[in-house]
Parts: C-alpha cells; sequence; structure tokens
C-alpha cells in the first residue's frame, strides 16, 4: 500500500499528546534535574544555583537515611509478598469452581476502593482497642501498637499495599495462566508429580513475562508509596515509617524547600532506573519491555 | 471422597480471602450503623449493630460538602477520561500504522513516561500550574484545569489502544482510501468504532484511577470547596478524629459510588488489567 496520508501526518497526531508530555512531563523531568541545584533563598520565584549543596545536606542528614531505609524495607517486604501470593491465589481460582466469580470479585474489591478508604478501615482494625487487638487477646497474647509501636508501625501499613494489590496481580496472572497448555499439566500429574511440583516445573516457566512485569511493577509502586502512609500514620511514630516520597512531600509542600526536596527526588528516580535494569536484567535477559 | 477434601480446602482458602478483603469494609459500616449509645469499642466486638441508625450518616452529610467533593471528583475524572481517550487513540494511530521520521524516538519516549513515576517530578509540575495559573486561588476553573491537565494522557493508554489498532485488518484502511477517505476520516470512521471494547476498557480503568488519585488534589488544592472525595474524605479523618462513627460512616458514603460503578462494569476492569499485562 503506497502511502496515503503526507509526510508531516503522523505528527499531526502525536501533537497533541506530545504538548501535554512535554508540559507536564518532560520540562518537569528535566526541571527537577536543574532544580535539585538550586536553592529558594530569600525569594520563593528566583531560586540561586548552589551547586551540590542540596546533595552535601542530603547526605549528612539522617532522616534521609532513615527515610531511605524504610523505603528498602517497603521493596523487601512488599515485592516478595506481591510477586508470590497473587500467583498462588490465581492458580487457586483459575478452577471452574461454584461461585468463583463472587470471589474474585470480592478479592478485587480491595484494588478499586480509593486507597484514603482502605488506610481508614484499616486504621479502624488496627486501633488500640479495635476488632484486631481483640483476636490477639482471645488467643491469649498482648495487644500490639499496630500503628503506635515504632518497630511495626511500618510493617502494619506495609501488610496494607499487599492487601490492596493482591487483586490487581491477581487478574494479570489469571490472564497468563491462559497461555499455559493444559496438557503440559496433565504430564505433570501423570508423571506423579504433586501440586507444588507441577506448579514449579510448569506454570513458573511459563509465567515468567508475568512474573517479570509484576516485579517491576510491584517495586516501582513500592518505591513510591505514600498514599497509605499519610493516612495511617503521617509517617510516625518517630519517622519510623516514612519513606522517601513521604520525606519528599514534606519538604517541598510542609516547609517548601523545593531544591533540596528534588535532590531527593533524583536519588529516588537513580534507585528506581537501578531496580528497573536489575529486574529487567535478572529474569527477563532483555527481553523486556517488548512493547 | 479425595475430590470431597479437595474442594473443602479450597473453599476453605476462598472464604478466608474473601473475608481479608471485604473483611475491613465491613467492619467500617457495622461502625457506621451503630448508635451513639453502642459501646464501639465493645469486646467482644459485636458485628451486627445492636440499634441500627442512619443517625451518623446523617450528621455527617450535614457537616461534610459531600455532594461538592463528588460533583468535583465527577467533573475532573470526567474531563480526564475525555482527554485521555482522544489524545491517546490520536497519539496511538501513527505509532499503529504510519512510517515516518523519529518514530522509534517517539515511541521510547512515551516509554520514558512509564518508568519515571510522577512522584519523582511532581514539584516542577506544581511550579508548572502554578507558572500557568492553573491553581484553584486564580479561579475554580483554572483549579478544575490544573487537576486534570497533567493527566490528559498517560503512556499505557497509548501503547493499549495502538495494541487494539494493529488487530485491525489492512484491508479495510485500503477500502476506505480506495472510497476517497482521508486520514483523518479513518481514524475517526474505522479505527474508533472497531476499538469500542478497547476505548472502553480505557476509559474505566483511567475513571477509577482518576476517581481515587489523592497526591496531586492534595498538593494543589487550597479551597475546600474544591477538594476531590479522596481529598475531602482525608480532611473529614482530621476534623472527626476521634469519632469513628462519623468517619466510618463518610467513608461508607464515599465508596458507595466507585462500588455501583465497579460492579456495574466489571467485565471492564478485567479485561483492562489483563490487557494490560499480555500485550506489553
Amino acid at each position: 500500500m503506497k502511502n496515503y496520508y503526507k509526510s508531516f501526518t503522523p505528527y499531526l497526531f502525536l501533537i497533541p499528546a506530545g504538548v501535554i508530555l512535554i508540559v507536564f512531563f518532560f520540562v518537569p523531568f528535566f526541571e527537577t534535574l536543574t532544580l535539585s541545584f538550586k536553592s529558594y533563598g530569600s525569594d520563593i520565584y528566583s531560586p540561586e544555583w548552589t551547586g551540590f549543596n542540596n546533595y552535601i545536606k542530603l547526605i549528612n542528614a539522617p532522616i534521609f537515611w532513615k527515610t531511605l531505609i524504610n523505603t528498602f524495607v517497603y521493596l523487601v517486604g512488599v515485592v516478595p509478598a506481591l510477586v508470590i501470593l497473587p500467583l498462588i491465589i490465581a492458580i487457586v481460582v483459575n478452577r471452574k469452581l461454584v461461585g468463583i466469580n463472587i470471589f474474585r470479585t470480592a478479592i478485587y474489591i480491595p484494588v478499586v476502593v480509593s486507597i484514603v478508604v482502605a488506610g481508614i478501615a484499616w486504621k479502624w482494625v488496627y486501633a488500640d482497642n479495635g476488632i484486631l487487638n481483640y483476636f490477639l487477646t482471645f488467643i491469649g497474647l498482648n495487644k500490639m501498637g499496630w500503628l503506635t509501636d515504632p518497630d511495626f508501625a511500618i510493617f502494619s501499613i506495609m501488610f496494607v499495599t499487599v492487601w490492596k494489590g493482591l487483586g490487581y496481580y491477581m487478574v494479570v496472572y489469571l490472564a497468563y495462566l491462559t497461555t499455559v497448555p493444559k496438557d503440559l499439566w496433565e504430564a505433570a500429574e501423570i508423571d506423579g508429580a504433586n501440586t507444588l511440583q507441577k506448579h514449579l516445573a510448569v506454570t513458573v516457566p511459563y509465567m515468567m513475562p508475568a512474573i517479570t512485569f509484576v516485579t517491576v511493577m510491584s517495586s516501582i509502586s513500592a518505591m513510591k508509596v505514600f498514599v497509605e502512609i499519610y493516612v495511617m500514620t503521617q509517617g510516625g511514630p518517630l519517622n519510623s515509617s516514612k519513606t522517601i516520597v513521604y520525606y519528599i512531600y514534606q519538604r517541598a509542600f510542609e516547609n517548601l524547600d523545593l531544591g533540596y526536596a528534588s535532590s531527593a527526588g533524583v536519588v529516588l528516580l537513580v534507585i528506581i532506573m537501578i531496580i528497573s535494569i536489575l529486574n529487567i536484567k535478572f529474569l527477563e535477559k532483555g527481553k523486556y519491555p517488548t512493547m | 471422597m479425595i475430590n470431597l477434601t479437595k474442594n473443602i480446602v479450597l473453599y476453605t482458602i476462598l472464604i478466608f480471602l474473601m473475608i481479608i478483603s471485604i473483611g475491613p469494609f465491613l467492619w467500617l459500616i457495622s461502625t457506621a450503623f451503630k448508635s451513639s449509645t453502642e459501646n464501639i469499642f465493645q469486646y467482644p466486638p459485636v458485628f451486627i449493630p445492636e440499634n441500627p441508625t442512619f443517625s451518623n450518616f446523617i450528621d455527617v452529610w450535614k457537616q461534610i460538602p459531600f455532594p461538592a467533593y463528588i460533583v468535583n471528583s465527577f467533573t475532573v475524572s470526567f474531563f480526564i477520561v475525555i482527554l485521555n481517550l482522544i489524545l491517546s487513540s490520536l497519539a496511538a494511530y501513527p505509532l499503529a500504522r504510519m512510517t515516518f521520521k523519529g518514530k522509534n524516538f517517539f515511541f521510547h519516549a512515551v516509554l520514558a513516561t512509564i518508568m519515571i513515576p510522577f512522584q519523582v517530578i511532581m514539584i516542577p509540575v506544581y511550579l508548572m500550574v502554578l507558572r500557568l495559573n492553573l491553581v484553584d486561588s486564580y479561579s475554580n476553573i483554572a483549579g478544575y484545569i490544573g487537576l486534570v491537565l497533567p493527566f490528559a494522557v498517560n503512556a499505557f493508554g497509548i501503547f493499549f489502544l495502538r495494541q487494539a489498532f494493529l488487530a485491525i485488518p489492512k484491508e479495510l484502511e485500503e477500502a476506505a482510501i480506495i472510497d476517497g477517505c482521508n486520514v483523518f476520516d479513518i481514524w475517526l470512521k474505522i479505527f474508533i468504532p472497531l476499538t469500542k471494547p478497547a476505548l472502553a476498557t480505557l476509559a474505566v480503568f483511567t475513571f477509577a484511577g482518576a476517581w481515587s488519585e489523592f497526591l496531586w488534589p492534595s498538593i494543589v488544592l487550597t479551597k475546600q470547596e474544591m477538594y476531590t472525595l479522596p481529598v475531602g474524605l482525608n480532611h473529614l479523618q482530621g476534623v472527626f478524629s476521634a469519632n469513628w462513627r462519623y468517619i466510618a460512616a463518610g467513608a461508607v458514603i464515599s465508596i458507595i459510588p466507585i462500588l455501583v460503578f465497579f460492579l456495574m462494569l466489571q467485565k471492564y476492569f478485567i479485561s483492562g488489567a489483563m490487557q494490560g499485562a499480555v500485550k506489553e
């Protein structure tokens, strides 16, 4: 087929989306980089170049390291749970049982509900005299300060993040499960493999693209966690649940320290890049993304 | 016999998962219906309220402008959806069907926006809407525009529609050219109608995402009358910090619209999540 369009036509179609992406993505992206070398001193409208000052301040701020460590704790705790649990759930719900759609729908509901509502619901479950502590006392344990104990608050919030992501990744895995040839499962059963062996030997290799996708996506979303913390603990107690995005938000929009906050943003960007590249290299050896 | 045991185990797991998934919401609903004379911290907890009452809902509804929040959320989400549908389907067309200089560059530029989260660039985006006067302190309309424009197009949407466009047979395009259609006609009369299911899926997904967005509105909004539902709900949580009956009632009110929306359009949610993954 000969070209039925003029040479500039493709660009006309790209312009509207392109303008939005340039104004609200690419310009801000480069401005994040430049802002990180600037400081808003006396004048809010004209920041001054201050070289690596923000980065030096960042490195010397214990709270920055604290939020960085918290973010890594989040990553290490949340990602494996969000890679493995939804896969198991998907395998469980991937069969024709009576009422299976009701269960799938119920598991998906946390995904659609706003994280603010979810945070409030769990705050109530985690309350000092709340229902979860009742179950603890019921089985003879002591009450816990789920959101008030500095050793524990971050883990309570991590649980909410995992809980809210289960349904989404379950559906992702369900989509991929249709690509696994059924006769391979049958062959594994005939060979006497138990359920676990069957899925490790057959399902997991076929699911590798999905596993890579879920690992990359859940890693990025773990690195940028914010709202559930904002709603449930405000980063406390004693900054024990404060992550890097929370820190950026606070320095930028509460202290108006935009340059300094931008340098923390650049650090976050670098970490996200490194983690995404590592994920892709290790899991799929360069096959991703293939859009 | 083995099958029966197996099914009992499966249903036990499923019921457990269901309780974990919706239990916190049910507990919130239970609390919202408890009257002020009932102790909500009672041990053992009482799931069915002794004297169920709507009074918490009525009180909260009187004190918090929910209709305004809902209108704000709906307006913002609606325009985000419309713009995403138009801009993504326009951009998807040349990426799916045309050859041109810099195609690869455009492709990767769009891809880059997926890898870099909004949280990294939110500070300059904020400065940008300030410079453009797109904030509610300027005017309410400007405030709406500032909430919408940064999310008016999304790389996932572009790739998703590009994938849908790729599946349309070339012969249809050729026939249209012979009939004298220009390139815009082909986009409007062939690609758009034939990809309605994909457009619907994208619309539903975008709407749900915009509806629950919290970070951006919480950064830019200064007027309470401009609050979207999630921002208003978080505000309510602060106002009634000790009154869990009211907080619960407010949360339940705010959940209803999106839950109805989800239960009505479930298949689009599921197909969206599936395609987003499979077709990448």
